[in-house]
């Protein structure tokens, strides 16, 4: 078994989650390497939305931005983003999306605008984008996050994206016909949402994790399925293609003036 | 009477201290060598609207130009926070900004509903999240067929609009390809609407006949600057300087820095510098 680092763990990871059938709406950061790992590997039809306007897109590093050229070049189609989100997103064509947070609670709501009071913030994060609308308009949600005790915390500071609310039907009650945070990958494990509570779940521990790593780095007591899985460890195909995407990524963003 | 004219006397003409003015660009196109014309001119009191504000709003709030700020997206994309505009809404540094929040979706419909006409955008969105309590341009709206609610939000009617384009011809027709963004909507809801170029080409004959995007009599300013987008990239000319992102992280976090690299690179700089800053890209 080749050695492999919980962040590679966590992309792998969520990088399985995904298929071929899949439309998929592409956050930034760790979502969008699990994303283009799943279609390098096994879900080599999986279309790839991001949210600067393409649709289907293949690129062969790693964008910087929402918006590098690369996702134009190999898109299916550009499109302008009032239509993005008018007939793609809220047309309801988007069966994934995959967001990051700076701060989720354990029903999968998500703050990304601050820290403290929104008037006064301790900090000012960068805001929702186009999360607020991605996490109700598509047909489920999948997170993905490093655990931190201040990134998984009891309460968030700020709805910027609504999950599960206070949990069960609160979805249903305001009205949202979509399923919500479906599945949370972290560096340690991977949940899923209680089918009546709505509380995530463990439900796999990557492997070498304990059950203590996972709660010291969670800041709500953490409930464990009862059939508790080990998650397999990725393949040699599965980290060389992460890796090989990384090293990519990382000359063409290095690069600049000098290249 | 010819709408070319140099960068200098297009914003000079169009932008007035109080204006609200947007300057769009989704990652690609962003019209930076406007927004360095619009801080050497040193305009006050401006309400900037812009989903993604990133570096060229970073920069004029830095240098005190803007009152209000309306956004979706405060981020350096891909690399992290907007340091300076931070410090002024966490510090009031050098000034206090009152910020209007929306979501891209928000942002995005409300210019497309100014270009149409229209006094507000409906659209399906900010369900349980917590921006409608903050921002009270934030309201819903009940269809009257279906009876479902449904966000609301004031249509954008900036004062000028600031783009950047791979080319106009003659006549000054504009062209855009590539990753297209909220140009076109934030051009027509405009009231003026400044374009610059990376060039002039006589007509746009053999080319895509979709691809004008906006037709002269809808443009009030053209003006030629090569490089006109750096760091951000035109598509078919440069690539994105993603390396200058990286490295404004480092350049906005300190006050002092901030200001000498200003100094240095837009109030001492012509617009002409922008070819310089795009060879090898």
């Amino acid at each position: 078994m080749t050695d492999f680092t919980p962040n590679e763990m966590m992309t792998i990871a969520a990088s399985r989650a995904l298929t071929s059938k899949d439309v998929c709406f592409v956050g930034i950061g760790a979502p969008s390497a699990a994303c283009n790992v799943a279609r390098l590997t096994h879900a080599p039809d999986i279309t790839l939305i991001y949210e600067s306007g393409t649709i289907g897109t293949a690129p062969d590093v790693l964008p910087l931005s929402i918006g590098d050229g690369e996702l134009c070049e190999t898109a299916v189609s550009t499109v302008a983003v009032p239509e993005m989100f008018r007939y793609w997103l809220q047309g309801g064509r988007i069966s994934i999306g995959f967001l990051g947070a700076a701060q989720i609670d354990k029903f999968g709501n998500i703050n990304t605008t601050v820290i403290g009071d929104y008037h006064k913030p301790k900090v000012r994060l960068p805001g929702g984008g186009g999360a607020p609308e991605i996490a109700t308009s598509c047909g489920e949600i999948y997170i993905t996050l490093k655990q931190a005790q201040r990134s998984m915390v009891e309460k968030i500071d700020f709805f910027t994206s609504f999950g599960h609310g206070e949990g069960g039907d609160h979805r249903q009650r305001l009205g949202i016909t979509t399923k919500g945070p479906a599945l949370l990958i972290t560096d340690l494990a991977i949940w899923k949402p209680d089918p009546v509570t709505r509380e995530f779940t463990v439900v796999s521990l990557h492997p070498g994790v304990t059950r203590d790593m996972v709660q010291e780095t969670c800041g709500w007591t953490v409930k464990f399925a009862d059939n508790l899985e080990e998650t397999p460890a990725p393949t040699e195909l599965e980290i060389t293609t992460l890796r090989d995407l990384q090293e990519r990524t990382r000359r063409a963003h290095e690069g600049g003036k000098a290249a | 009477m010819s709408k070319v004219m140099p960068l200098v006397e297009a914003v000079r003409e169009n932008l007035n201290d109080g204006d609200t003015v947007a300057f769009e660009g989704f990652t690609h196109l962003i019209p930076h060598a406007a927004g360095h014309e619009v801080i050497r001119q040193g305009f006050k009191d401006l309400t900037l609207i812009r989903m993604t504000p990133d570096i060229i709003y970073d920069q004029m709030i830095g240098m005190g130009l803007a009152q209000k700020v309306i956004f979706s997206y405060a981020g350096n994309p891909g690399v992290g926070l907007l340091r300076r505009m931070r410090d002024a809404i966490e510090n009031g540094y050098p000034r206090a900004i009152e910020t209007v929040e929306h979501s891209h979706a928000a942002m995005a419909n409300a210019y497309e509903a100014g270009a149409a006409g229209l006094p507000l955008a409906v659209f399906r969105g900010y369900k349980g999240a917590d921006l409608p309590k903050v921002n009270p341009d934030i309201k819903s709206i009940t269809c009257p067929y279906t009876g479902e609610e449904l966000a609301t939000v004031p249509a954008h009617r900036p004062d000028v609009t600031f783009i950047h384009a791979q080319k106009a011809n003659e006549k000054g027709d504009v062209l855009i390809e590539g990753i297209v963004g909220v140009q076109k909507e934030a051009a027509l809801a405009a009231r003026r609407v400044v374009v610059t170029v990376e060039e002039i080409v006589p007509d746009f004959k053999g080319l895509h006949p979709n691809l004008t995007i906006l037709p002269h009599w809808t443009v009030t300013a053209i003006s030629v600057v090569k490089g006109g987008a750096h760091p951000s990239y035109t598509h078919g000319y440069y690539a994105r300087d993603n390396a200058a992102y990286l490295e404004w992280d480092k350049i906005s976090g300190d006050r002092e820095l901030f200001a000498q690299w200003m100094d240095e690179n837009v109030l001492k700089a012509t617009p002409e510098a922008f070819a310089e800053r795009i060879k090898g890209l």
